[in-house]
């Protein structure tokens, strides 16, 4: 932490960024931002969820099965909003060694696969209605399994080490690497001949669906950003406050021998 | 609602999942802090 005050002041982002790598300063800041993030992902969430389950119409082809995707796709988007925030904490960790950067990494992992486990576990569930099979090797569906898998890999890599920088390091490397498949899952129902069907809903053009079943999917994406945010900040609090107490146990162990 | 099988498995799946996600960070939150008032002198203070 000498670091602090001593930042180059050519370096302004990472001087800032290590103000909230004091961990008393973290724990409060977080302690009054986590609540209100935590209730609005809930309330956006459930809103979203009754409305697409109990109020939107049901589809023309899929009939009621298209009610899956207001878990599907969200689960889906949140496994690649949750990578991308891996990849940009392992930049932090990487660039400017901030020890936050490492916790949030370590978090993010088990939150992220377990985001990309439903969506896969939720995408077998719609795939059997409606293509007669619970998985195919498609592009789309191979590529997320492979997300699936570096999320996995990142979680043994940062714990795998005795010294614990070196297992932030190593998990930061896979992380950036890993980077490459995002634009694959994107781009993979363009790509390919897939099973999958392209994409609903572009940065660039008008969405493709309904308003009364775009309005429930986009309020339990949005819900789901803001519940993802609280439950990785929670466990990073939780984390720092592990460090905390593994720091006064081996010092009080040191002060008895 | 030939489909409901299927809809209610991914909704009771997404609930379990993000609830045991949830129920952890809370719990151990609640462990963590709760041992760091113990051993921690400037908690004490």
């Amino acid at each position: 932490m000498s670091d602090v005050n001593t930042a180059s002041p050519a370096l302004p982002a990472s001087r800032n960024l290590h103000r909230f790598a004091n961990p008393g300063r973290f724990l409060r800041l977080s302690g009054r931002i986590l609540p209100p993030v935590a209730l609005i992902g809930l309330a956006l969430t459930v809103a979203g969820l009754v409305w697409g389950l109990f109020f939107s119409p049901a589809d023309w082809q899929q009939h009621d099965a298209v009610r899956i995707m207001y878990v599907h796709v969200p689960a889906a988007w949140l496994a690649s909003f949750g990578y991308a925030s891996l990849a940009i904490a392992s930049i932090a960790s990487l660039v400017w060694r901030h020890p936050l950067a490492d916790l949030a990494a370590v978090e993010i992992g088990p939150v992220g696969a377990a985001f990309t486990a439903l969506c896969l576990a939720t995408g077998s569930l719609w795939g059997k209605p409606m293509w007669g099979a619970w998985w195919v090797w498609d592009a789309r569906m191979t590529s997320v399994l492979v997300l699936f898998f570096l999320y996995l890999g990142h979680i043994a890599l940062v714990r795998a080490f005795d010294d614990q920088q070196r297992g932030y390091r190593a998990g930061a490397i896979l992380a950036l690497v890993g980077v490459v498949n995002l634009p694959i899952i994107k781009y993979s129902v363009d790509w390919w001949n897939t099973l999958h069907q392209p994409a609903s809903i572009t940065l660039t053009g008008a969405p493709t669906m309904a308003p009364s079943m775009l309005w429930p999917l986009l309020l339990v994406a949005v819900g789901g950003m803001f519940g993802f945010a609280a439950l990785v900040t929670a466990r990073t609090r939780a984390a720092v406050m592990e460090r905390r107490i593994r720091a006064l146990t081996l010092a009080q162990v040191r002060a008895q021998a | 609602m030939t489909h409901l099988p299927f809809i209610l498995a991914a909704y009771g799946l997404s609930i379990v999942v993000v609830g045991w996600l949830c129920v952890d960070a809370i719990l151990r939150t609640r462990r963590a802090r709760a041992t760091l008032d113990r051993i921690d002198p400037r908690a004490q203070r």
